[in-house]
Formats: structure tokens, C-alpha cells, sequence
């Protein structure tokens, strides 16, 4: 997750102050993990020095968190370019898979108990964000989805695995 | 809740076989279901997933082994006391609804309790209170050839658990239905069953469907792979 186009996207709607930013990151994206405030100022005055907020005046009042941040065009510009290019599309977690089941077959181990040790923590993880769908806002359910959605490919990809694994056994140690 | 309830697992196969001529199905399958819990039976087409429901069931006779309900051996039985028990102790939901086409949608749900001795006026009322909880207002006159493959698939769900059955035998329940459609028949099926306590038996190859269960096993080559997971919460 990209944080200071995050924050850009969250200002191009309207302008807001950092504790505003942090909330609304915390609950929309946050995932358990809140984003401490150190670095949401952080962030934020590195958009300004480059030019892509600017921080408005400070507003009457005490506390921290007086001033506004606005989206500039610049910001706005950086921020549209992002948000239409496409995400690399990374198997990312299927490489590792892929690396130990060649290597237990290569190595002689059991492979099979290996897929179906990943596949039994697979599921697991899946009730767990199926019991958030179930139980949680819409949002949540959104981003239980997405992350449903990947284990069920890699799920899929151990399926057929396992299902020919004495022909990819033979193929990798007769190389 | 009946007095027969015991206190072991509501379920169980041991070392079963059973072969289609000379096709073996089950190749010594062994199973354990608790009483309450949804387990999902995954595997691999042509494992043996439907064939072991149906000896669970009491559908199929094993060749060889037992099938225990309620720790009471249930393969030895004739056919007609299985079919009492079927009709009393469980229900089943299958892939396509499988609806009486004749029948209006809540003479169809209705079905299990006028099988059952209740009388028809009971019978249909208790029916309709299910086609609210299962957002089917509305729908109660229509007949299957008048439903969408979810609404039908809904009807078929409140079939399956109107008479509060111990056990609900589910076969790839939403396997003809789209994703959004299916999750929904799932968390339908999954909040009821808690609700009643009704243990249920769910055959998919789909990792998301099975998702909602407890747990899961694996059914291959006939025999049940039991490397699961622990149950997980609940
Ligand atoms: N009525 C039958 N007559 C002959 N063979 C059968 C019959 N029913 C099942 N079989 C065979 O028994 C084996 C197990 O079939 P079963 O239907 O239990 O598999 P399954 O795991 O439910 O598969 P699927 O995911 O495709 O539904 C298969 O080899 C199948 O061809
Ligand atoms: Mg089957």
C-alpha cells in the first residue's frame, strides 16, 4: 500500500487534517495496522516540499492539529496516473510455493504432506475472513473478498499441484 | 432436541467400502462428525464425496464397514426403517433444488413435514415463516419453473431444515449458482443451521463455500484425508 498516494487520494476528495487522514486511512485501510502519526506528518510534509499539498493557514484555537492540507494540480495529476495504471500483477505468494514443492521433490521430501499442510492453513485463513464477511461492515466484507479471492487461486494452483505431482517428480530429478 | 441425542459425535464411518460394480468408491473411508459442527468434504471429482454422503446418509449400503448416527449402527438397518430415518433425522439439499415442479414453492418446503404426519394447514404455515427469514416474500405460489436458480436454490435450503432436522446433507448446494448468488445461500444456510443446532455435511470442491464450515476434509481415492486443521473459533 502506497501511503503518500493513499493520503492524495484521501485529500483530492476534500481538504482535511492530519488526524481527519489518519482516521479515515486507519479504518478504510489500515488493516489492523494504524498508521502512526509521525508518519502521517511526515508524509504529508514531503507531499508539500514537492509541491503536491499545500498547508493551509493554521485555524484559531489550541491542540496539534490545526492546519488543513489541499491537494494541488500537481498532486492531483500524480495521483490520477497512479490510480489508472494497472497493479503488477504478482503471484507473489505462488513463487514461494512453487520454490519448496520443487525443492521437496528434488530433495526427495514429501511434498504432498507439504501442499496439504499449506492447503490446511489456506482454509484456515479463509473461514477467518469469511467470519469477518459475515460478521463485519461492508467494507470489511470488501476487503475479506480480496484477500478470499487470492488463497482460492493459490488453492487452486496446490489442487492441481498435488494432482501431478509423480510427473513433475519425475521431470525434476531427471534434469 | 430429542432424548436420543447422545453426547459422542453425532456421526461416524469406519473403514468403509463400497464399489460400483467393478469401480470401488470407497476404499476404506473413515469419518468423525461432532454434533453441531459444518464440515466440508473437499476433493478432487470422482473421489468418492458423494458416494460417502450417501452411505452417511443412509442412502448407499456400504460392502463393507460401519456407518454410526447417534453411536447406533444405521448400515444393517432395512431399507424402510433408512428411509424413516431419513425422512425423521435429516435433511438434504442438493445441487439443483431439485423442486417438485407440480408443487407451489411453500407446498415444496412444506413437503418434509406432511411426509412427516403433520397436517397441511400446520404444515404450510410453518413453511411460509421460512420465505421471510430467507428473503423469498412473496414467492410462496410460485412453482419451480417460476423461480431463478438462487430463489430456487433458497426454497430448497428451507426444505432441507423446516423440519429441524439433526443433520443437513448438502451436495455442492450453490455448485449452479453465481458467486454473489451462492455466498448469500451459504450465509443463509450457515446462520439457520447454527440457529437450530442442525449439524451439517458439505460436499464442494469450492474452497469458498467450504470456507464457511468448521473445518474440512479431504476426500482422495475413496479414502477421507484427515491432516485438517483444527476447528478455528466458532
Ligand atoms: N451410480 C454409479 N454407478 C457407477 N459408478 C459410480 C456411480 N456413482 C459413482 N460412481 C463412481 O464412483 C467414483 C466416486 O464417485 P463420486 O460420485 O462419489 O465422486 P465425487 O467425489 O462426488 O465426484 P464429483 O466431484 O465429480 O461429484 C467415481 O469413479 C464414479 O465414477
Ligand atoms: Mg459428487
Amino acid at each position: 500500500m502506497s501511503v503518500p498516494l493513499t493520503l492524495l487520494g484521501l485529500l483530492e476528495r476534500e481538504p482535511s487534517h492530519g488526524y481527519d487522514l489518519k482516521r479515515d486511512y486507519d479504518t478504510l485501510f489500515g488493516r489492523g495496522k494504524p498508521l502512526p502519526f509521525g508518519q502521517v506528518y511526515a508524509t504529508l510534509g514531503r507531499l508539500a516540499r514537492d509541491g503536491k499539498v499545500v498547508v493551509g493557514e493554521a485555524e484559531p484555537g489550541d491542540g496539534p492539529d490545526r492546519k488543513r492540507y489541499v491537494i494541488t494540480d500537481a498532486g492531483a495529476t500524480e495521483f490520477e496516473t497512479w490510480l489508472g495504471e494497472p497493479v503488477a500483477a504478482e503471484p507473489h505468494l505462488q513463487t514461494v510455493l512453487f520454490t519448496k514443492v520443487v525443492l521437496a521433490l528434488m530433495l526427495g521430501r514429501d511434498a504432498e504432506r507439504y501442499l496439504d499442510t499449506q492447503r490446511a492453513a489456506h482454509l484456515a485463513r479463509m473461514r477467518e475472513l469469511t467470519e469477518v464477511k459475515r460478521t463485519g461492515s461492508l467494507v470489511d466484507a470488501l476487503l475479506a473478498d480480496h484477500g478470499l479471492f487470492h488463497l482460492e487461486s493459490d488453492l487452486r494452483w496446490i489442487d492441481l499441484t498435488a494432482a501431478r505431482l509423480d510427473a513433475l517428480r519425475t521431470e525434476v530429478t531427471t534434469r | 432436541m430429542t432424548d436420543t441425542k447422545g453426547t459422542g459425535p453425532v456421526l461416524e464411518a469406519e473403514g468403509v467400502h463400497l464399489s460400483f460394480g467393478s469401480t470401488p468408491a470407497l476404499r476404506g473411508a473413515d469419518l468423525t462428525v461432532e454434533r453441531g459442527e459444518i464440515l466440508a468434504v473437499m476433493g478432487p471429482s470422482g473421489s468418492g464425496k458423494s458416494t460417502l454422503l450417501h452411505c452417511l446418509a443412509g442412502i448407499l449400503v456400504p460392502d463393507a464397514g460401519e456407518i454410526r448416527f447417534d453411536g447406533r449402527r444405521i448400515d444393517g438397518l432395512g431399507e424402510s426403517e433408512r428411509s424413516a430415518l431419513r425422512r425423521d433425522r435429516f435433511g438434504f439439499v442438493f445441487q439443483f433444488g431439485q423442486l417438485v415442479p407440480e408443487l407451489t414453492a411453500e407446498e415444496n418446503v412444506a413437503l418434509p413435514l406432511l411426509l412427516g404426519g403433520m397436517r397441511r394447514a400446520a404444515a404450510v404455515q410453518r413453511a411460509r415463516s421460512w420465505f421471510g427469514r430467507l428473503g423469498l416474500d412473496g414467492l410462496e405460489q410460485r412453482r419451480s419453473g417460476e423461480l431463478s436458480g438462487g430463489q430456487a436454490q433458497r426454497v430448497a435450503l428451507a426444505r432441507g431444515l423446516v423440519a429441524e432436522p439433526e443433520i443437513l446433507f448438502t451436495d455442492e448446494p450453490t455448485g449452479a449458482l453465481d458467486s454473489l448468488t451462492g455466498e448469500q445461500v451459504m450465509a443463509l444456510l450457515v446462520s439457520a443451521a447454527r440457529e437450530q443446532g442442525t449439524t451439517v455435511l458439505l460436499v464442494t470442491h469450492d474452497a469458498r463455500v467450504a470456507a464457511y464450515a468448521d473445518r474440512e476434509v479431504v476426500v482422495r481415492d475413496g479414502r477421507v484425508n484427515s491432516y485438517s486443521s483444527p476447528r478455528v473459533g466458532s
